[in-house]
């Protein structure tokens, strides 16, 4: 009995040397993903609507984002579209997407998408006008920004 | 034997630094993946392009207005929940002769599972799916119709490539992304192409009502 007792003098510290490690893993996990949010939203945050026929957007460097949304100040209401860090009117649309294929290659222009980024509580009459300035300049691969999920949650 | 004396380096504050920029990580972090819905927007037509002459029972009308409620074909109102088969239906029926495929004459549609009604579409390359929405309908409503639609096709796709190469249209896709090599690529793209030909994407979407 004794040889057990003898143990019982302090208990030992825990071993942190694989501590950093660990931390290391965690960290190297969220540097890998993180992605630097590129644009401060002047309009709030949209709520995208919930979809199941979704399509991951691959070529990221390939997709120009334009956001719909309310704007943060409550007395202005309707919908606001912004791109980059400004709100613009929908005739501006044509202008940021030429300014996107400026700044692509030549070559990759045919497969530049276009995402809307909208709430699901906008109207879809400015979501069409998007579409018509997009058209008229040739942006022809649009894609509808969605969740996964239910599609009766969206009304 | 020197080397047995030399002292450890103290690596306890290792962890702060690996703690620390682990939070800077946390929080810049944003994990979403854009994902979507795609369509391809049809090309800007010339101001005197006179638009075909199509028979109104190869268009399914979808009526959506500023109350966000479903009107298909001028009569019915529906949940969105029953648009899908509605839409299937509809595409799927092959009534009649379609467009020429592959140089071959106009013939009937010899894939199709529908009813082959006299009244609904002639063949998938013709059916139309007419998409009138209201300028102020939510969008949340447009794109609840709009997946409905692509969901119609993405099943009718699965159930001919199911016939025909034992494979679902999707898992299709997924392989497409997995395939490693130019040929299996090819291969695939293939199969893929030939379930769009046969059930190809026909979406209109006129003005919207003021």
């Amino acid at each position: 009995m004794s040889k057990f007792r003898k143990k019982k003098k302090g208990l030992p510290a825990i071993s942190t040397a694989s501590l950093p490690d660990i931390v290391f893993m965690l960290l190297f996990f969220f540097m890998v993903t993180t992605v630097m949010r590129e644009t401060e939203l002047k309009i709030n945050n949209p709520v995208l609507p919930a979809a199941t026929e979704v399509k991951k957007l691959e070529h990221k460097s390939l997709v120009s984002s334009i956001y719909v949304g309310s704007s943060k100040n409550k007395n202005i209401t309707g919908d606001k579209i912004q791109v980059n860090d400004k709100i613009i009117n929908y005739t501006e649309v044509q202008a940021f997407i030429l300014s996107e294929r400026a700044e692509r290659k030549e070559e990759e222009v045919p497969y530049m998408t276009t995402s809307i980024k909208a709430d699901k509580h906008s109207n879809v009459g400015t979501i069409l006008d998007i579409k018509e300035q997009l058209r008229e300049i040739q942006a022809l691969k649009i894609s509808f920004s969605v969740t996964k999920g239910d599609v009766t949650k969206n009304f | 034997m020197a080397r047995r004396e030399l002292p450890e380096i103290n690596a306890g504050s290792m962890a702060d630094i690996a703690f620390l920029l682990l939070i800077f990580f946390l929080v810049t972090t944003t994990m979403n993946v854009d994902s979507g819905i795609s369509r391809k927007l049809p090309e800007p037509q010339a101001a005197d392009y006179v638009p075909p002459v199509i028979k109104q029972k190869n268009v399914f009308d979808i009526v959506v207005n500023r109350n966000n409620q479903l009107l298909i074909e001028g009569t019915d109102f529906i949940k969105v929940r029953e648009l899908k088969e509605l839409v299937i239906a509809f595409i799927d029926n092959g009534g009649g002769t379609g467009n020429p495929m592959d140089g071959q004459p106009a013939a009937e549609c010899d894939w199709c599972n529908g009813a082959k009604d006299e009244a609904s579409s002639d063949h998938p390359n013709k059916a139309i799916i007419q998409l009138q929405s209201d300028r102020g309908t939510s969008y949340g409503m447009y794109i609840s119709v709009q997946n409905e639609i692509e969901a119609a096709y993405v099943a009718l796709r699965n159930t001919y490539c199911l016939k025909k190469y034992r494979t679902s249209y999707t898992q299709l896709q997924k392989d497409m992304k997995d395939a490693q090599g130019k040929a299996a690529k090819a291969a695939i793209k293939v199969k893929i192409d030939n379930a769009k030909k046969h059930y190809p994407q026909i979406i209109a979407e006129p003005e919207p009502i003021k």
